[in-house]
């Protein structure tokens, strides 16, 4: 079956008219598990990903990302659970066969080759006629703006470029998934920016299915379908990045994606959702949050508000009280300008910082360093979740 | 301030290494004037000039001889050495499998065992198995005194072979051997070629385990330089001496040459 479609690909096929069912996912992983000789690399992995989506496992470094990404094409064999990729089992495929493009962080260019012969060398494997290849390298240079550069070496292109023949060569043979490492993890921070998108829109354009590993969350939100938190070697949550951002199901991902106030306390359960407690502090916390959650009375918790869901008013300001709201007193520290916002990073009475961003031009009163003010959020916009370190 | 110290300093390490670099290398250099010597005996100074040795060397069939089974013992060795020497390194560096630095000293071993020791085991063991005497068994035995020199020459270049190349072949549909013949060996080519030339001159000048394993009607260069030694002290001899050390200085250098093209990176 993967050769056929090896062949089928390397004929001129494209993406699109595939004969799987639309609906049959791309890859599937049921619990897959990578054990070393002393450490648990990957531990018990589900993943459904469909045709076409774009799909980032984001975490920190040794969270297990790229040994699943490894595992998926191939290079090294899992301890447990399965792979399946347009529904076939991959467990006794070698990854020559797996019909799977793969880029390096390095780029991995073959350096004895020109940048047209790294791009003709999977339709060679493919036994490709010389007239199609031809087609498809000018095509595939054509699809990543470097037309002309064909019969420059490697190091004679620069990084960015290098990375656009890699992605050349990982996507002409139209492989069933695209699998990046870091792809732009070497590049300065604006040709990376361009090349994200550039990315995105060149998957998108060819139908590609991509896994994409990467540590850097802001890349995960801009260039993803869905995201998944990798932390010690399992999903921690996955989901779209909205999901991440506003609803985390745990401190490690609020905590990881974006930046967050993370208030820890006590949580004390009532009829309609219940209380964060925090000395003689006590913050509302929505029944929704509570169903969610589903924390025991009294353990350990904290609630988690984006800095720009942080409100700072007067002290006397009526919205200290109104209802849905939670308040807590506190002064400025630092007031801060940065252009399209101001940051405030403010004191709680208990000593505890917090973070507020607010954009600038909305109309609202600006605050100083030592101001005593209020500080309020919906009770909505706070997200509770269990406190492992409580 | 420094300087002032390190001016005789410097100086004496310059004299030092020029001191060393003498005594290695006028001992063989002798022979070269030697070899034009006009008169009947090896002797230094040589008198007058005369090319006639060399020509003694050319047509005296014993000589010639000599030099077409050195040639051949060697090429054959360094073909052999090669192709098995590449694939231990292949298999010492890229493998993970138990045993793989028992196995990588056993390969190395020859480079570390007195020759003579290495000379009697072949000998008793190649009488035994027919192979003494014959151009096979003197291949197969410089093939094991080269290997090391292959081995060594090809892991230090897979070493800077990036395994994510390899990686990449095969994940663009390339199998092992064909990630091997396209991508692998283009990049430790030059590793190669020089652990090549090194085997080939391995084989050219030994002496040792080849005065155990030729026969008189099968000699090699170096073996008929001993026995012509031994017996006559005739200049040919610093002609043939000469010879060699032409022919596998050139290989050297030029193994050197080959190594410093490093792959493109």
């Amino acid at each position: 079956m993967s050769a056929l479609r090896g062949s089928t690909g390397a004929a001129g096929g494209a993406t699109t008219d595939r004969p799987d069912q639309p609906d049959r996912p791309a890859l599937v992983l049921r619990g897959l598990a990578k054990s070393f000789v002393d450490v648990q690399a990957v531990d018990g992995v589900d993943l459904e990903v469909r045709q076409g989506e774009f799909v980032t496992l984001l975490g920190p470094s040794g969270s297990g990302k790229t040994t699943t990404l490894r595992m998926i094409a191939g290079f090294t064999r899992q301890s447990a659970g399965t792979i399946e990729i347009d529904g076939v089992d991959m467990t006794h495929v070698p990854p020559h066969r797996r019909d799977v493009g793969m880029i390096f962080q390095n780029y991995a260019l073959f350096p004895h080759l020109t940048a047209a012969q790294n791009i003709a060398f999977p339709l060679e494997m493919r036994r490709a006629t010389r007239s199609e290849i031809k087609r498809r390298v000018a095509e595939a240079l054509a699809l990543v703006k470097l037309e002309g550069l064909g019969s420059r070496y490697p190091r004679q292109l620069s990084g960015g470029q290098q990375q656009r023949i890699a992605f050349a060569r990982a996507v002409v043979f139209h492989p069933r998934l695209l699998l990046m490492d870091e792809p732009l993890g070497a590049l300065d921070k604006k040709l990376r920016e361009a090349l994200q998108l550039e990315v995105m829109h060149i998957s998108r354009q060819l139908g590609a299915t991509v896994i994409y590993v990467t540590h850097d969350q802001e890349e995960a939100l801009v260039m993803s379908d869905r995201i998944a938190i990798f932390s010690r070697g399992r999903i921690e949550q996955l989901g779209r990045g909205e999901d991440l951002y506003d609803r985390p199901v745990s401190l490690f991902v609020a905590d990881f994606i974006g930046e967050s106030n993370i208030l820890r306390g006590r949580f004390e359960r009532d009829g309609e959702g219940g209380w964060l407690a925090r000395g003689n502090l006590r913050w509302r916390v929505a029944a929704a949050q509570e169903d969610r959650a589903a924390l025991s009375d009294g353990s350990a918790a904290a609630i988690v508000v984006r800095p720009e869901r942080l409100r700072i008013v007067g002290l006397n300001d009526p919205a200290v009280a109104a209802p849905g709201v939670n308040a807590v007193e506190a002064s400025v520290r630092d007031a801060l300008y940065l252009g399209s916002i101001r940051k405030y990073e403010l004191m709680l009475p208990d000593g505890q910082a917090a973070t507020v961003r607010r954009q600038v031009g909305g109309g609202e009163r600006e605050w100083q360093s030592g101001d005593r003010v209020g500080l309020i959020w919906a009770v909505n916009d706070a997200v509770l979740v269990a406190d492992p370190n409580g | 301030m420094t300087d002032s110290w390190r001016q005789p300093h410097r100086l004496l390490l310059v004299a030092l290494g020029a001191l060393t670099v003498f005594f290695l290398l006028a001992p063989t250099l002798v022979v070269v004037p030697m070899s034009f010597t006009a008169s009947n005996s090896l002797t230094f100074p040589p008198e007058g000039f005369s090319t006639r040795w060399y020509e003694k060397m050319v047509t005296d069939p014993q000589w010639s001889t000599g030099f077409v089974n050195s040639a051949k013992v060697a090429f054959l060795t360094a073909v052999l050495a090669t192709a098995l020497g590449t694939l231990a390194a292949l298999g010492t560096v890229r493998g993970r499998f138990p045993g793989r630095n028992g196995l990588q000293l056993l390969i190395l071993s020859p480079l570390i065992v007195p020759v003579i020791i290495i000379a009697i085991g072949m000998f008793s063991v190649f009488v035994r198995w027919k192979l003494a005497g014959s151009i096979a068994g003197l291949v197969l035995a410089h093939t094991a005194l080269a290997m090391p020199f292959v081995v060594v020459n090809v892991a230090t270049s897979l070493r800077t072979v990036d395994r994510n190349l390899e990686l990449a072949a095969q994940s663009l549909g390339a199998g092992p051997v064909r990630t091997f013949r396209r991508i692998t060996l283009p990049l430790i080519l030059p590793g190669v070629m020089a652990g090549g030339l090194f085997a080939f001159i391995t084989s050219w000048d030994e002496v040792v385990v080849s005065i155990f394993l030729t026969s008189a009607r099968f000699r090699t260069l170096p073996v008929e330089m001993w026995e012509q030694v031994r017996q006559v002290v005739d200049p040919t001899v610093a002609a043939v001496a000469t010879t060699l050390l032409a022919v596998t200085t050139t290989i050297l250098l030029l193994a050197l040459v080959v190594r410093r093209q490093a792959p493109a990176r």
